[in-house]
């Protein structure tokens, strides 16, 4: 929220130079099978799950909207898409647009209503929300109610998978520093006196929540058509729990802390992995402990510096000061 | 020229009366003062002229503009802003964030053009940046633009309000006590910025403030507010000889 | 017309349950304003109490479900020691995580010593003989849960109307730094809310397992959804408001499953939340109160 000054070409192709050594890598690891199963789905675990964070972020950590239905939005990005690959047999990118679609409808739909509550009755109703999206994808038999549906192809490949993440990430933080980011994020900080500084808060929110639930869907769609298999189970409100807590822990109102908690715990549950039966205890007491001594998160609301990988993405465009 | 007139404006929290039929009109570039003992209603008024609560009857107009019941981000469109009593910035934002924030409803470029960083983006951005960076230059905060407005010392905060107010280009500026906790070297000084101001952007200006010196040296007119009632009105001489008035402050000496 | 007083009177009991359960979150969330959401869990652990005391020390189920009530009020005692009452001056948001912490903690360590498989609550427990009247069904399982519910909840209406304790309770809920300055000590006021609550959310569990005739580690987790929106719909915070939610969340779930899929069965509990916070959010007994510019 600092200072956007004019394109600097250099910083720009320097930038763009690493994302293109980021992406070869990877793509030369993968294709010369130096990267196992395991390593491939952990990173496209990991990005899915950055995909998230960053969005719910955009909603809790910068709108200050406490939402606990993220997954749900997930669902309808994930059964839109799978709708359009596997049932109409469209091709994937047809699949992902209306997933990104479907899941801005739903949170529109959801958002309108629903954004006029504050602080708790938010969150509670955002929960209701998002369970009822799983209990009604139960009920349905055309997308194979509460067995959900198998067999989706593997569409999912690190190129889409990169890809999702930049555009992620250049959307987000682009419309954060910019006007229409600076008057989201009034809405946070004090949303009476932005509504009587000619803030519309409530047009704000619903547009955080929108584009919040599109990349929600974005990456639904990703996690179909990587999993092989989707069931309303999996989008249920402990999902969102899950990516709520990599908001909080990363520090809510910082992108590059959403990114690097969504690495970390996405690490950290697949290396407790091997250890099943405690994992989840663990896994527990790490979130109390962080949020006993260090309760505003790893990065508070600061972005990390712009030497390090979250700013090359924030500043593809313009320069942060 | 009148600018702004209120008519029988009432409203009622469960059963009480916080403001009963009230009546005033406001002239073009005039400095108004709306004073009266604590509890009177002055902040409900003002909450009521910027939207923050609906009347239950009555009516404003303002700039031949009805503009009873509209949301406060409307009103603030229409050329109303205020500042409040207990100050209300943006705190983890900086003093420049501020003021920008203010400017939004005036953005000069579309949302897709900033998520695609294309160059009217930057265009509007300069732009907002040399709008926002003059405002903060006449409440001598340009100094202090990246600072986190909750770290600057009181007497600025209280100017960064004004000055954000200011910035969403009001035609009636509404101060809710802006002279609060201040000693008398800054009220003084807050006076003179008041007067400044108000030639310079040629506004109306209405005010609560406590501090009588204040209200009767820069106010050209006086309204008294007492049980949600006017109980008189008039130039800072009629006021100050005015009996109800006195008796509304129960005898206290109006200096 | 029979079926439907059939409906209701199954209605009543699975009410009592969530209405105890609703008790502990809208009595923890009056006085520190936390949404509780380990306090389900701690319903579980009672009912794995109430499992053991029967299956394994063979006591009878008063005993059982005391015993149980008593175990969890310490349990949530030391949880508010040890994981909320640090967090009191941090944000909202890190107690919430905090709570979802502790829940996991209570589900993943319960799974961890007993399994995460389904017990069957000890026939011995509780005979079950069926009554007949006006052509209504009554077991004796639905009487049992529903009188202790009620009696329940009457002590606990006796202890915040009555007693000192329910006044320091009711004074810190109001305002934590005058009851303060009164000479409340508020931090044993909090740890006794917690106990109360969780007394309560215990015996729920043992009624649960007499309900359902089976308790597992994640039982916990949709009966306390429920309950807390029973706790909302009736106004979270006002203790009577999460006794009639509770029973109106209980009773239109056995309406629903009665009548309709019981698969849309938890789908309308939120249904019914999302309607009463658009329409009224302070809930049922609540009273509005804006933000003072």
């Amino acid at each position: 929220m600092q200072k956007t000054r004019h394109i600097k070409p250099v910083r720009f192709i320097v930038e763009v130079g690493i994302l293109v050594v980021i992406f070869t890598l990877v793509q030369y690891l993968i294709s010369a099978g130096l990267l196992n199963q395991y390593y491939q789905i952990n990173l496209a675990s990991i990005c899915i799950n950055i995909i998230l964070a960053v969005s719910l972020n955009l909603i809790n950590g910068f709108t200050g909207q406490l939402s606990l239905g993220h997954a749900g939005f997930m669902a309808v990005g994930a059964y839109a898409s799978v709708i359009m690959t596997n049932y109409m047999e469209l091709p994937f990118i047809v699949g992902i647009a209306a997933a990104c679609l479907a899941a801005a409808l739903a949170g529109f739909i959801i958002g309108v209503p629903t954004l006029r509550l504050r602080g708790d009755y938010l969150a509670i109703a955002t929960l209701g929300f998002g369970e009822i999206i799983r209990v009604v994808l139960q009920n349905i038999d055309y997308v194979g109610g509460p067995a959900g549906i198998m067999g989706i192809s593997k569409m999912t490949t690190w190129p889409w998978l990169f890809a999702s993440v930049v555009v992620t990430l250049v959307v987000i933080v682009n419309l954060i520093n910019s006007s229409y980011g600076r008057a989201i994020i009034s809405v946070r900080e004090d949303e009476i006196a932005a509504e009587l500084m000619g803030v519309n808060t409530t047009k704000y929110k619903v547009l955080a929540f929108v584009v919040g639930a599109m990349f929600a869907g974005l990456a639904g769609a990703l996690y179909a058509h990587y999993f092989y298999i989707i069931k309303p189970e999996t989008f249920n409100f402990l999902k969102s729990f899950d990516i709520l807590v990599m908001v909080v822990l990363g520090g809510l109102g910082s992108t590059t802390g959403a990114v690097i908690a969504a690495i970390f715990i996405t690490v950290l549950t697949a290396a407790l992995q091997s250890f099943p039966a405690i994992r989840m205890i663990l896994y527990a007491v790490i979130l109390i402990m962080v949020m006993i001594y260090r309760p505003q998160g790893l990065m508070g609301n600061r972005e990390l510096g712009r030497r390090t990988f979250g700013k090359v993405f924030g500043s593809l465009w313009g320069e942060e000061k | 020229m009148i600018l702004m007139n209120i008519e029988h404006l009432h409203k009622a929290f469960g059963g009480l009366s916080a403001v009963l039929d009230f009546n005033a009109h406001l002239e073009e570039q005039e400095l108004i003062g709306l004073i009266g003992p604590n509890g009177a209603g002055k902040t409900t008024v003002f909450n009521l002229i910027t939207g923050v609560y609906k009347p239950d009857e009555g009516k404003i107009h303002f700039a031949n503009q009805d503009i009873t019941g509209l949301p406060p981000y409307e009103i603030c469109r229409r050329g109303i802003a205020r500042t409040f009593q207990n100050i209300r910035l943006f705190n983890d934002l900086t003093v420049l964030d501020n003021v920008r924030i203010a400017l939004h409803k005036d953005v000069q470029y579309p949302l897709l053009s900033a998520v695609f960083r294309i160059p009217s983006f930057f265009k509007g951005e300069a732009e907002m940046e040399k709008k926002a960076d003059e405002f903060l230059k006449i409440f001598h905060l340009y100094d202090k633009r990246y600072e986190k407005a909750s770290s600057l010392p009181y007497g600025d905060q209280r100017r960064l309000e004004i000055a954000r107010a200011l910035a969403t280009n009001p035609r009636l500026l509404i101060l809710d006590e802006p002279a609060a906790g201040m000693n008398p070297n800054e009220t003084a000084e807050l006076m003179e910025l008041i007067r400044s101001i108000r030639e310079q952007f040629k506004l109306t200006i209405l005010l609560i403030e406590h501090d009588m010196s204040l209200v009767m040296g820069v106010c050209e007119r006086i309204y008294v507010l007492d049980y949600g009632q006017i109980i008189a009105e008039g130039s800072p001489e009629e006021i100050r000889n005015n009996k109800r008035v006195i008796e509304a402050y129960l005898g206290e000496e109006v200096s | 017309m029979q079926e439907f007083l059939q409906q209701m009177v199954n209605g009543l009991s699975l009410g009592a349950i969530y209405a105890l359960i609703a008790l502990g979150y809208t009595m923890v969330y009056g006085i520190i304003m936390l949404i509780n959401f380990a306090h389900g869990d701690i319903m579980m652990v009672g009912a794995y109490i109430g499992f053991f005391a029967v299956a394994v020390l063979g006591t009878n189920i008063f005993v059982a479900m005391a015993l149980a009530m008593v175990t969890c009020a310490v349990l949530g005692v030391v949880i508010e020691k040890v994981a909320y009452k640090p967090l009191r001056n941090s944000t909202r948001i890190a107690a919430l995580i905090t709570a979802i912490g502790v829940s996991l903690f209570l589900e993943y360590t319960t799974i961890f010593f007993l399994t995460p498989n389904q017990r069957v609550y000890p026939a011995e427990a509780f005979p079950v003989t069926n009554y007949h009247v006006m052509g209504l069904t009554l077991s004796s399982k639905d009487i049992f849960v529903f009188v202790s519910a009620v009696v329940l909840m009457i002590i606990l209406q006796y202890i915040i109307k009555r007693t000192k304790t329910g006044k320091a309770m009711r004074a810190v809920s109001l305002d934590k730094e005058a009851a303060m300055l009164m000479g409340i000590n508020v931090d044993k006021t909090i740890s006794i809310t917690f106990a109360i609550g969780s007394a309560l959310a215990a015996a729920a569990g043992v009624m649960m397992g007499i309900y359902y005739n089976s308790i597992n580690p994640l039982m916990g987790i949709i009966p306390g959804l429920k309950a807390f929106v029973a706790a909302v719909l009736g106004g979270i915070g006002i203790v009577p408001g999460a006794m009639v939610g509770g029973f109106v969340m209980g009773i239109l779930e056995t309406l629903v499953s009665g009548y309709g899929s019981s698969l849309y069965r938890d789908a309308v509990a939120f249904g019914v939340l999302i309607i009463i916070l658009l329409i009224k959010p302070t809930g049922l007994f609540g009273k509005n109160t804006g933000e003072k510019v």
